[in-house]
């Protein structure tokens, strides 16, 4: 049964759809209007990554540092020592991918209060090809301490991502999609900062078969699997799990538990990101059988984004495998 | 621009030579650590750090303060120096360098010591982070009398980093941005000459739009002249390549490049056997120390 806090219009044919970038953009004047000391970063891609409204809105409170993640990265480092909340944003695959290491020293290792905003996030980036899919960010953040890694579904869930980073005082990584992603959630539904939410709730007369985990943009897959595994008789729930750091321990132990396997979903690769952080802390706590959705050890390649989604195992086809494959 | 007086100057290079023989004494209980860089050096954070830059040390988060940040952390001593002699922690902690728990880490931790304003070692990425503190005054005060201090190494410039830094400092036009380039000439590997040349070094920052400036980093008036010049100027960040020796002040150890990662007691023995390079370093430091202060300044 999906969760009442889903949008009325979820899978007909009137389900909008947007890229969760958008939320970004939203939510970074929503805040900044309220908060002064908010200013943004942008490295040649104001528009795509949806910095443009800040940039009009604000420009005495916006800095274009021209094709630099690098000293982006830093920069903001900077104007964080001298108390202002800024946020950076740039294709995932430059930022984090390009400036790892002026993230950890600079950013996290200092404490400082910057969010970084990965755009284009994901195989979904579509026809650019694989040197612009960035399927390792989670992993790169997650591994850093003081991080904070979300993944928001979508445009509603960014645009409240967005808003809850500008109130955390620390280190903030969000990721978001280019492409346009069914809109599941709504501007009501619940967001907090490490916590899990149940999307979709087993039907009570079926068995306790499968917790479907699910990051980021593929929550509408994983609904669609949770629907087409239910009508095969197959219990499931799915909990979407939008902060990947700190994982919401509670919340997977409780799903782990009651469940007999469990199967993890993410637009990432299966190494490294919701899937391997789900498999370390179930492993010496609870194990569990798990199996992990995701990219399996390739690169990406061109084509359409839902093309590419199903041609590497994330599609709803590939997760309701795997959901056989974990409880069978 | 703040005039010295030679009674001035000679306190201040009184203070470096302090700063030397701490640097000395924390390099040898900490058994490694980087002795060229930190004695090259002591001059300048002596000027800095007890006449130019405003800053108080019983409250060293004092929102008024000039900041400094260093970005070749590898030369942490002579800051770590600098702040114990100008009273942010006692001088005995000095000797803790590198030890386990530590506030004085390998490299300096921004949240584990009073007076440090950022993390750094990793090299390229303080200038980012000088331009970002530069910015973010401007933002709050476009007519702040507050100055960002950048300190980098030579060596350092090789990063990437630096130049896609020193492209944003000259288009913000930030001049309450003042670089200060160690130019002493040598890196890990060698000589900057032979691992990676980088003259015309003062056109290259005139062409990104630097007011630069060179100067004799070890002559304190003539740097103050520099940084007061500095400071006046509008429009342009500044850079002040200041030509300093390695290992200044104990001069067996001086324009080596095997002393930019060694501390004494190992580093190469063709003049000073390791056993004795400790004791040889004072002893020079403390005769050096007493010619200043004889020095007639009336």
């Amino acid at each position: 049964m999906l969760a009442k806090h889903l949008d009325k219009k979820y899978d007909t044919p009137e389900m909008d759809k947007q890229p969760s970038r958008n939320g970004y953009g939203e939510g970074l004047v929503e805040a900044a209007k309220r908060d002064t000391r908010i200013v943004a970063l942008a490295a040649d891609l104001t528009e795509s990554t949806r910095t443009l409204p800040f940039a009009e809105a604000f420009p005495d409170r916006f800095v274009q540092v021209g094709i630099t993640e690098q000293s982006m990265a830093s920069v903001a480092s900077g104007m964080a020592a001298m108390g202002k909340v800024p946020f950076i944003a740039s294709y995932a695959m430059f930022s984090p991918g390009r400036n790892w290491e002026q993230i950890r020293t600079t950013i996290a290792y200092n404490q400082s209060n910057v969010k970084i905003i990965g755009a284009h996030a994901g195989v979904s980036v579509g026809p650019d090809g694989a040197t612009h899919q960035a399927i390792e960010d989670i992993a790169l953040m997650r591994v850093i301490p003081n991080m904070v890694v979300i993944a928001p579904a979508d445009v509603h869930e960014a645009r409240k991502a967005t808003l809850a980073a500008a109130k955390y005082e620390g280190p903030v990584y969000i990721r978001v999609g280019r492409s346009n992603t069914p809109i599941v959630t709504t501007a009501e539904s619940p967001f907090e900062i490490g916590k899990a939410v149940v999307m979709y709730e087993r039907t009570e007369a079926l068995s306790a078969d499968v917790a479907i985990v699910v990051t980021g943009t593929l929550l509408f897959n994983a609904l669609k699997a949770a629907q087409a595994l239910e009508a095969r008789g197959i219990g499931t729930t799915v909990l979407h799990m939008p902060t990947v750091k700190p994982l919401d321990t509670e919340a997977l132990l409780r799903v782990a538990r009651e469940y007999k396997g469990m199967v993890t979903v993410e637009e990432h690769q299966r190494v490294g990101g919701l899937g391997g952080a789900v498999a370390e802390y179930l492993s010496e706590v609870h194990p569990t059988k798990i199996r992990r959705v995701g990219v399996d050890d390739v690169f990406g390649q061109s084509g359409e984004p839902d093309e590419l989604v199903e041609h590497y195992g994330m599609g709803v086809e590939g997760i309701v495998r795997a959901a056989e494959l974990v409880q069978g | 621009m703040h005039y010295l007086t030679s009674k001035e100057v000679q306190s201040l290079e009184l203070k470096a030579n302090q700063i030397r023989q701490s640097i000395i004494e924390m390099l040898v209980a900490a058994g490694s650590g980087h002795t060229a860089g930190p004695l090259g050096m002591a001059d300048i954070f002596s000027l800095l750090y007890f006449k130019v830059m405003q800053h108080d040390p019983k409250n060293p988060l004092w929102s008024e303060r000039d900041r400094l940040v260093l970005s070749n952390g590898h030369i942490c001593p002579v800051l770590y120096a600098t702040l114990a002699h100008a009273g942010y922690f006692p001088l005995e902690e000095l000797v803790t360098l590198r030890k386990f728990g530590s506030r004085l880490q390998g490299h300096p931790h921004r949240t584990a010591l009073p007076g440090i304003e950022t993390s750094s070692g990793p090299l390229g990425s303080g200038l980012s982070q000088a331009i970002g503190m530069a910015l973010a005054e401007r933002i709050d005060n476009p007519y702040s009398s507050k100055y960002v201090y950048c300190i980098t190494g030579d060596g350092e410039l090789n990063e990437g980093q630096v130049w896609e830094a020193a492209l944003l400092a000259g288009k913000e036009k930030l001049h309450n941005l003042i670089v200060i380039v160690d130019r002493n000439g040598i890196q890990i590997d060698g000589y900057t000459k032979d691992v990676m040349p980088l003259e015309p070094l003062a056109e290259k920052f005139e062409a990104f739009n630097f007011d630069v400036q060179e100067v004799d980093g070890h002559n304190i008036r003539a740097v103050n002249d520099a940084i007061g010049k500095a400071q006046a100027v509008y429009g342009q960040p500044s850079l002040i390549i200041a030509h300093t020796i390695a290992s200044k002040g104990v001069d067996v150890f001086e324009r080596d490049f095997r002393w930019h990662g060694n501390p004494p007691g190992k580093g190469p023995e063709d003049r000073v056997p390791k056993d004795k390079q400790a004791e040889v370093a004072l002893a020079k430091l403390r005769t050096l120390a007493g010619l200043i202060a004889k020095e007639d300044i009336s």
